[in-house]
């Protein structure tokens, strides 16, 4: 490792692209000498919108390859620090790549300039991030995060949607991203409600994950066979916060309860 | 065709040492204690200009001298610990190895380079009950000619070092409680020979590795308020 002539910014990419070349893939390479890229996982429907207390963001849990799974409980939603989170549709091996290498990102700008970079300035960092991987994406890679957290100086939470240019949206109530998005959405725009209550915001979400796993094939909704619940996380002046299983099964058992039809 | 004149080897070595001595010698010292529940660093410092750092979820680092030579070490502490936990995994990031990396590069500077860095600094490592392998702590000490000393249970470091040391053999014992810790290691600064009688909370800068956490980030910052609660006592 070189030492004083050695890079001396607070960037752990910047840091791995001018010291570390070697362990970051040249993707730009591999397209022009591999032409199409053979079938790989993708993630698919996550959601991410406010509440009272701050921000929530939701996952399912399924991976598809075509029309196949390739996973029934793949992580999509990452706490990248202890205030924030990011969720991940698209293609499931950069993605999850790049929600450890956000998370690497601002543990070590933290570590280094000893202080941790402001929630907008993650917002930013994981729009470079995008950026970046547009010649992947280019080639079907696509990765389509929701990042959110809670914003300390501004006590509330935040949630910003992305696009493959890196192109930065923050939300003021909710969106959602993934092959089952619309459906997400439009569960959302019935059932939101601004400052909601802890336990409303769970239930719109597991909703809205429901519809999204109804409509779209590649959404898993609530596996009450094997036992394999959505992952969601809140993001509140407590941190981040994992809501329990028991919670989600509880938030499910309602809706279901809430839509039954009478017996014939 | 001029020639470099000749410099006794051994002479060459001696100077510089006794200049870096000096250099470290000026500043201020600090205390690295195990207690029960992981490891303390204390250090005499007002400032804002930190002396402790992290380094990685189970790593710290105590750096004593020149600020611009032993803040640009931690730096580079940060960046081989995170290049190497994404290489590899979190649990490979180990204070050995950086200990060794920082011996290396000071004993090179030490060699090579006309004035050697006045340094002195502290590699910590706390362990982990469930872990196998990696359930003892571990305190590395180098010195500014990349001198590398595996302590157990304390290290002084900074200007009168000696006095600290011996302070710390007498009153020094295992198991202590974080409270008692910090009280030694207060007490232990005040006797530097440019320390202060009566250190207060707001002059001591005070970090721990917390082994009581079970993942994650260990090093925890404490503030004045926690330091005042911990010496009154």
């Amino acid at each position: 490792m070189r030492f004083w002539d050695g890079y001396k910014g607070s960037s752990f990419l910047e840091l791995l692209a001018t010291e570390h070349p070697h362990v970051e893939p040249d993707m730009r390479r591999w397209f022009s000498e591999l032409g199409q890229l053979p079938a790989t996982a993708h993630g698919t429907t996550c959601i991410g919108m406010r509440f009272a207390d701050g921000a929530l963001v939701a996952g399912d849990r399924l991976a598809t390859i075509g029309y196949q799974v390739a996973s029934r409980e793949i992580e999509k939603v990452f706490a990248t620090d202890e205030y924030s989170v990011m969720a991940v549709a698209g293609a499931a091996g950069p993605a999850i790549e790049m929600a450890r290498l956000l998370g690497i990102q601002f543990e070590h700008h933290e570590k280094i300039e000893g202080e941790a970079l402001e929630l907008e300035g993650k917002a930013n960092t994981l729009s470079q991030m995008i950026r970046q991987n547009l010649p992947a994406a280019m080639q079907g890679l696509i990765v389509v995060p929701i990042f959110a957290g809670y914003d300390r100086r501004r006590k509330t939470g935040r949630v910003w949607k992305y696009e493959v240019t890196g192109g930065r949206y923050e939300e003021r109530e909710y969106d959602a991203v993934g092959s089952g998005s619309i459906f997400a959405r439009e569960s959302l725009k019935k059932s939101f409600q601004p400052d909601a209550s802890r336990a409303n915001a769970v239930r719109m979400a597991v909703e809205a994950l429901k519809d999204a796993a109804d409509e779209d094939r590649g959404t898993g909704g609530v596996d009450l066979e094997r036992k394999i619940f959505p992952t969601l996380k809140t993001c509140t002046s407590r941190g981040v916060e994992i809501v329990s299983e028991d919670e989600i099964a509880d938030a499910h058992r309602e809706v279901l309860e809430r839509r039954r039809r009478p017996e014939a | 065709m001029s020639f470099p004149f000749y410099v006794n080897p051994e002479q060459m070595t001696q100077d510089k040492a006794e200049f870096a001595r000096k250099g470290i010698a000026r500043g201020k010292s600090i205390v690295t204690l195990e207690f029960s529940a992981g490891i303390l660093m204390v250090a005499e410092n007002p400032l804002r200009l930190q002396k402790l750092g992290e380094i990685y979820d189970r790593i710290a680092f105590a750096g004593v001298g020149k600020f611009s030579e032993f803040d640009r070490l931690r730096k580079m502490g940060v960046q081989w610990a995170d290049v190497e936990g994404y290489r590899f995994s979190r649990d490979d990031v180990r204070a050995k190895a950086l200990a060794n990396l920082y011996s290396q590069v000071l004993g090179e500077e030490f060699t090579r380079s006309l004035k050697p860095f006045e340094v002195e600094i502290v590699v910590a490592e706390v362990g982990v009950d469930d872990l196998v392998g990696h359930e003892r702590n571990a305190l590395y000490r180098v010195g500014f000619d990349g001198t590398i000393q595996d302590q157990e249970g304390y290290c002084a470091i900074g200007g009168s070092v000696d006095s600290l040391q011996a302070h710390l053999t007498a009153n020094y014992r295992s198991g202590l409680s974080l409270g008692d810790a910090v009280r030694l290691g207060r007490d232990t600064l005040q006797r530097a020979e440019n320390g202060q009688p009566d250190l207060a909370a707001e002059k001591l800068e005070v970090a721990i590795l917390d082994r009581t956490r079970a993942s994650g980030r260990r090093f925890r910052r404490l503030s004045a308020d926690e330091i005042r609660e911990h010496l009154g006592a």
